[in-house]
């Protein structure tokens, strides 16, 4: 199969030419009344093409912008294609936003038409249509519940798609002259972003921009026609733009649609994808599923599979990428993997997983080994939806845990004398709609995307991203300190429940541990350890060597990092109290409250940096019925041991 | 509505059980396509009254038109082959089956090939299966219960066992549907699920519903008319609001104003 670059180009010609190369080959599946129904390449044109049609006929022409609202359904996919096919624009909202936010984004992008899922969606957009005044189109997916629904401006997928193919028959070239028209250069979609700080702004970006960028990463994974993805997560999400859209359309592949939210699970393990994407909570959750499950299971399974995951730690990932391992040593793996890894693999419905990736948040390096070790191709990508998610890539081979990996082909990456990090290249967006102010201030003038995030590249080209640019300082020394990063580090002991590192404008990096009182409460019962509850555990000399057995490893992390060597932690205390949002320490997202804490224990910062072994503090705490109370007693204040030739 | 609407007429009835009289001389219709509400205190007869309408109980006085033939004594079924489908006050699924197997019971009905056949899935009782098999899955989707598909009854919350129910009983393609106290013990949001359940079954597919329920403001909203009954006799019939009005009812049920 070749491809002619210039006849595919936008996504509306990859259609046409996938619908000639591999007709018979399916583009969704989709499981409705308990079967997985198949929509081919050749159909899934003659299903677009009427669509487009009836969508014309409606109205909606060249530059217009459609707003989708739904869960994943093919459907919503072939309207978001009608609309490009038109030279229009699709809008993907999160569907599970509630009517009053989706007021913000439907009224920026000028929505005249929206396409929507079903009954719960349409009560949403009449409930909040009079302060939409643009909105004057709705089209709904599924019918069920509708029936009695009259308003003239409603109208059933259904009924567009018949008016299209009676369209279609009328005027036979009308949708291929439509497609063909498009232009790479052409805005083909607007992702609005989260909105954490301010309104949420409106990423656009051409049929290029995301058609260069997932070309790329499917000859980058060597991705084709005949791979599998699973499409759970929002429509509205750049990644599942990327990996469900546009790489779809790129290479061919097969997307499949899970029945419903509650069924992704037992879905995922029916068509066995061979590439995925999870978040790492999501691995996290089908990790510890699997150990408990293994902890009812009998004696002998048991020791075998602790055996297997034991010989795996070993060697298994090594063998992933290829690096010397004894024939012994493989041929043991080689046993286990059909006895252990191949089934267990099977039960997490990923034995047919070729490339997986993770992003998002920072993943826990134990967790990110467990599954390369088992022979999951494991991966983690960076990008934001500014940069269609496609910045940083591991390739096979050089997977490291802590780094997301090398510049992705087409792009630059260069760091700013912040430390924040700079992204020019294919993948970047046009702009922000409607907000010149916004694009000028986030693109520079050589071309150059900020992204906000603070990362260092270390010798073999990779980027490790360390914190929001915001949160990054500077030591007294004027070297970089990086507090999210050494406390993401920390925390990923099951002891540390939650870290405050302090050092900015400072000469030295100390650090205040909550342990998390369940693990250590279960560790310490196991070591005849009495203790009388948390402000006694907490201050017990058994638990600060176990916490400062964890400190002094990630010193040793941290030495080996050109970058950050010099922001080794100097000393320790373990705070008598949990940090709590009801005593405003914690955002209500859990986010340690940096500035307010230093303030709140500043005896105990003090203490750190004046050398002293112990401090007495009273706190005020409030209790969960609204009453307020005090602890107040000596914090024991521990050196870490510092790793390198660094002095303090 | 006109008389030739009437779907079920009971004319008289009266069941004893020795010397406990249940019911009491009672009469009243039922329409096409309404939802028709059953209520009173506890032992008022009101599961009764729905055991008489599927044939489990025989009046020992009165006499059931149903689709305006005079019906003589018959079992549940018969009653089952008319058209007649219901759920339990207490749930009366196959626990160790799965949701899907406990559905498919409720096609039992619809199902002609022999024995022998279906035990070979072959020839026919395929081709039949498979068709059951379709019809069950537009119950499935239609009650968005696809996550427990294969999950066995037994492990599942009482809501949702609730809505297994209705699924086996909507299964069979009832044209009358008995529904014995299907929001008992479900939380607010189980019971909205539930309500627009019974409302889509009613408007969607047209079905007669019979419905017990002691949840007051569930029966005014959704029924068309009401009976109430009281120690085995009928005290009032009417539209909602009307017996809102009614002394008899007030006291006998509501509870009385003082």
């Amino acid at each position: 199969m070749s491809i002619a670059i210039n006849h595919t180009d936008t996504f509306p010609k990859i259609l046409l030419h996938h619908a000639k190369t591999i007709p018979s080959h399916p583009a969704y599946r989709e499981k409705y009344l308990g079967i997985w129904q198949e929509t081919t390449w050749a159909q899934n044109l003659v299903q677009v093409s009427s669509f487009t049609c009836g969508l014309s006929n409606l109205g909606f022409t060249r530059g217009m912008n459609l707003a989708i609202i739904g869960d994943n359904r093919p459907r919503l996919y072939q309207a978001m294609l009608a609309a490009q096919c038109l030279g229009g624009i699709a809008v993907p909202l999160y569907q599970d936003a509630v009517a009053t936010e989706m007021v913000h984004v439907l009224n920026d992008a000028q929505i005249g038409f929206a396409i929507v899922e079903n009954q719960e969606q349409v009560d949403k957009l009449l409930e909040i249509k009079d302060q939409v005044p643009n909105l004057h189109t709705i089209i709904y997916e599924d019918n069920k519940g509708l029936a009695d629904y009259v308003d003239s401006f409603l109208h059933s997928f259904d009924q567009i798609q018949r008016s299209g193919e009676v369209f279609n028959v009328d005027h036979p070239d009308f949708f291929l002259t439509e497609a063909l028209q498009t232009e790479p250069t052409d805005l083909s979609i607007i992702l609005y972003t989260s909105g954490t700080t301010g309104k949420p702004k409106g990423v656009s970006h051409t049929h290029q921009n995301f058609m260069r960028a997932a070309k790329e990463a499917c000859a980058f994974d060597h991705l084709t026609y005949k791979d599998n993805i699973l499409a759970y997560l929002p429509m509205a999400w750049v990644g599942d733009h990327l990996f469900s859209y546009a790489q779809a359309m790129a290479a061919g592949f097969t997307v499949n649609c899970p029945e419903s939210k509650e069924t992704v699970m037992s879905d995922l393990r029916e068509i066995g994808p061979s590439y995925y994407f999870a978040p790492p909570r999501v691995f996290e959750g089908l990790l510890t599923q699997v150990m408990i499950r293994i902890e009812d299971a009998g004696y002998l399974k048991r020791k075998l599979f602790h055996a297997a995951m034991a010989h795996a730690k070993k060697v298994g990932t090594k063998i992933l990428d290829g690096n010397f391992v004894s024939l012994t040593s493989r041929l043991l793996y080689g046993f286990y993997n059909l006895t252990i890894y191949g089934p267990l693999r099977n039960v997490l419905g990923i034995s047919r997983l070729r490339v997986a990736y993770t992003a998002g948040e920072a993943i826990g390096p134990d967790l990110f080994r467990f599954y390369r070790s088992i022979g999951v191709n494991l991966k983690q990508f960076y990008g934001q939806t500014e940069t269609c998610a496609y910045v940083c890539l591991q390739p096979d081979g050089q997977v490291k845990y802590d780094t997301v990996g090398p510049a992705a082909p087409g792009i630059e990456i260069k760091l700013a004398d912040s430390g924040e990090v700079l992204v020019r290249g294919i993948s970047v967006m046009a702009g922000y709609y409607n907000r010149p102010d916004a694009t000028i201030e986030s693109i520079d003038s050589d071309g150059y995307f900020h992204t906000g995030d603070a990362g260092v590249i270390d010798h073999d080209g990779h980027l490790r991203i360390i914190d929001r640019a915001k949160d990054v300082g500077k030591m007294a020394d004027g070297k970089l300190f990086a507090p999210k990063y050494i406390e993401n580090k920390l925390k990923f002991f099951p002891f540390i429940k939650e870290a405050v590192v302090f050092g900015d404008q400072r000469h030295a990096v100390m650090v205040f541990i909550n342990i998390d009182f369940e693990a250590m409460a279960n560790w310490a019962e196991r070591r005849n350890i009495s203790f009388a509850g948390y402000v006694d555990l907490a201050s017990q000399a058994a638990v600060y060597d176990i916490i400062g057995e964890c400190i002094d490893q990630v010193n040793a992390d941290l030495s080996e990092d050109d970058m950050l060597s010099h922001a080794q932690i100097a000393r320790f205390l373990i705070l008598n109290k949990e940090l709590d949002p009801d005593d405003d320490e914690l955002t209500r997202t859990r986010k340690v409250r940096r500035g307010f804490i230093s303030e709140k224990y500043a005896v105990l910062v003090d203490a750190l940096y004046d050398n002293k072994d112990e401090q007495f503090i009273e706190i005020k705490v409030k209790f969960e019925d609204g009453r307020d109370g005090q602890i107040s007693g000596n914090v024991a204040i521990r050196n870490a041991k510092k790793i390198g030739g660094l002095v303090r | 509505m006109s008389e030739a609407n009437t779907i079920l007429r009971l004319e008289n009835i009266s069941l004893a059980f020795g010397g406990v009289k249940a019911l009491t001389n009672i009469s009243f219709d039922v329409k096409e396509h309404e939802i028709r509400s059953i209520i009173g205190p506890n032992g008022a007869g009101k599961s009764s009254m729905l055991n008489v309408i599927n044939g489990v109980y025989h009046p020992q006085e009165g006499t059931i038109y149903f689709q305006d033939k005079v019906r003589h004594k018959m079992d549940p079924t018969q009653a089952a082959r008319q058209g007649i489908a219901r759920t339990f006050q207490n749930i009366a699924l196959f626990k160790g089956m799965t949701v899907l197997d406990n559905i498919m019971t409720g096609r039992n009905t619809h199902m002609t090939s022999n024995f022998l056949m279906n035990a070979l899935w072959w020839g026919p009782a395929r081709n039949e299966e498979m068709k059951n098999r379709k019809k069950i899955e537009e119950v499935i989707d239609f009650l968005e219960i696809q996550h427990i598909r294969k999950t066995p009854v037994g492990k599942l919350s009482y809501g949702l066992q609730k809505r297994v129910e209705l699924a086996r009983a909507l299964a069979a393609e009832p044209s009358l549907l008995l529904l014995d106290e299907p929001m008992a013990g479900m939380n607010v949001e189980e019971k909205q699920d539930m309500c627009r359940f019974i409302l889509e079954v009613n408007q969607q597919y047209g079905v007669t519903i019979i419905l017990i329920e002691h949840d007051m403001g569930v029966v005014m909203d959704i029924s068309d008319r009401v009976v109430v009954l009281d120690y085995g006799k009928k005290i009032g019939d009417g539209l909602p609001a009307d017996l809102m009005k009614n002394p008899d009812v007030i006291s006998a049920y509501l509870g009385t104003n003082h």
